[in-house]
């Protein structure tokens, strides 16, 4: 027997709604399949099973909360013949970078980074009432019921400004990297006219359908990068850089409305550039959509994040935790350029590495950004 | 198809891929991408609809023609067969 227990979907995930049941009991389950729908502070996101068998019990109902690590289902893998307790699925790796000693309810209209002692009762009194626990603290010190309870006003206290989930998520991400992290920037000009023509020349001879964006032709380009320079993709875990080949490029995708996620363009490492145009267009649509996978949002072992749209010429990223770099990609201006003895004017685009310096050095970074000002300046190589 | 036609199916494509977007906030000689938040993976999926819609190509580079929905219809009206 296996316990499907509801996974983390990032460090800052406390728990999540279980929307969607899309099997019953005794149905057959494949790895990969997706087995239910939950809602958490990032949409909703389709969750994928890891082994083959059979779905034995549904223990959580619809429209659930559950915290992180709730059995959710019992599934029985295949040649089993005892009731034998199987070890339960393998949390993602990014749980084991949770403040496990945090584990008291956050209060979200607070913005400071420091925490009041309160005990845990009072903690959740003061997040069913409303109250600021920061404010109370001042006039306490420590917070306990009593404080909360006498503090509670007669009437329902005024809503303070309403703070998405997706906000405070992005929120707790923010400030554990710019505390935790040591980060160190690098920023380089790339002549982007050589690209940029050879893109408008491809385009031309193709139809509408398979056309190429200039963003899958970069994130190609960064993804051919870190193949050389490996050293920035992947994790810091365990006080040491963890290294991946897999590498799973966090694409920063603004949602419509507000808010934004960074899901994976999964093996990224191992598609063409047509591959990635394609996957690259298929993850925005899904993103918009809501229809985004577990796999998606917690594997990510980079991040980059092209302003191209928005109009600002740099973007100096802060690090998504335990991620080793950030790689921040401006909208392409028309500037001056020199070539040779000559002032010119090319399509220019500032490229800049945000990297954690517990695990890389800036010659590193350097390497990353020569190379992919270089693969760039060829782009008959992206194919 | 006549030019209210065209109008009407270009406003139809922007619709389904902003749903957030009023009519009303369509503004005829506004830039579409900008005023609209409308990103280039977005309005490649609006051209590529309209072509599937109209038979119209639109290359990229005449995309500084198709910059508004005004100068949108003007292009495809030019273009397409009836």
């Amino acid at each position: 027997m296996s316990t499907f227990v509801m996974p983390s979907l990032g460090a800052d995930m406390e728990s999540a709604v279980l929307m969607e049941w899309k099997i019953k009991e005794g149905d057959r389950v494949e790895k990969g399949q997706v087995i239910a729908e939950v809602e958490t502070s990032k949409g909703v996101i389709e969750i994928e099973v890891f082994e083959e068998g059979t779905v034995d019990k549904i223990l959580v109902k619809e429209e659930t909360e559950c915290t992180v690590g709730t059995p959710l289902a019992i599934i029985r893998t295949d040649n089993e013949t005892l009731e034998e307790e199987m070890p339960t699925q393998t949390l993602q790796h990014l749980d084991e970078k949770r403040p496990h000693t945090d584990a008291t309810i956050d209060i979200p209209v607070s913005e400071s980074s420091e925490r009041v002692k309160a005990s845990p009762a009072a903690r959740r009194k003061a997040k069913e009432l409303g109250i600021d626990l920061f404010s109370l603290a001042a006039t306490t010190g420590e917070v306990h019921l009593s404080h909360v309870e006498s503090a509670a006003p007669a009437e329902p206290v005024e809503q303070k400004t309403q703070v998405s989930g997706m906000r405070q998520a992005i929120a707790r991400a923010m400030s554990r990297s710019n505390s935790e992290i040591p980060h160190y920037y690098l920023t380089t000009s790339i002549n982007m006219t050589p690209a940029l023509h050879w893109l408008e020349e491809m385009n031309a001879k193709r139809s509408i359908k398979d056309r190429i964006l200039p963003a899958a032709l970069l994130i190609r380009a960064v993804v051919l990068s870190l193949k050389a320079v490996p050293e920035l993709n992947g994790f810091w875990e365990n006080d040491a850089p963890n290294i991946k080949t897999q590498i799973n490029a966090g694409i920063a995708i603004a949602l419509r409305k507000e808010g934004l996620i960074t899901p994976a363009l999964l093996n990224a490492e191992s598609m063409n550039l047509d591959e990635t145009m394609h996957s690259l267009d298929d993850l925005i649509s899904r993103t918009r959509a809501g229809k985004l996978r577990n796999t998606e949002i917690t594997q990510q072992t980079i991040t980059i994040t092209n302003l191209g749209d928005l109009g600002v010429e740099s973007v100096y990223g802060v690090i998504y935790p335990p991620q080793l770099a950030l790689i921040g990609l401006g909208r392409i201006i028309n500037a001056p350029w020199a070539e040779g003895d000559a002032l010119c004017v090319r399509k220019v685009m500032q490229a800049t590495l945000a990297g954690d310096h517990r695990a890389t050095d800036g010659r590193t970074g350097a390497k990353f950004l020569e190379k992919l000002n270089d693969l760039l300046q060829h782009p008959e190589e992206l194919l | 198809m006549t030019q209210e036609q065209i109008k009407a199916a270009i406003i139809e494509q922007i619709l389904f891929i902003a749903p957030d977007i009023e009519e009303a906030n369509i503004i005829p000689d506004k830039n579409i991408q900008r005023s609209l938040e409308i990103d280039s993976f977005d309005f490649l999926k609006i051209l590529t609809a309209l072509n599937e819609v109209t038979g119209v190509e639109v290359p990229e580079s005449d995309y500084s023609k198709v910059d508004t929905l005004e100068h949108m219809c003007e292009y495809f009206m030019k273009r397409v067969k009836d």
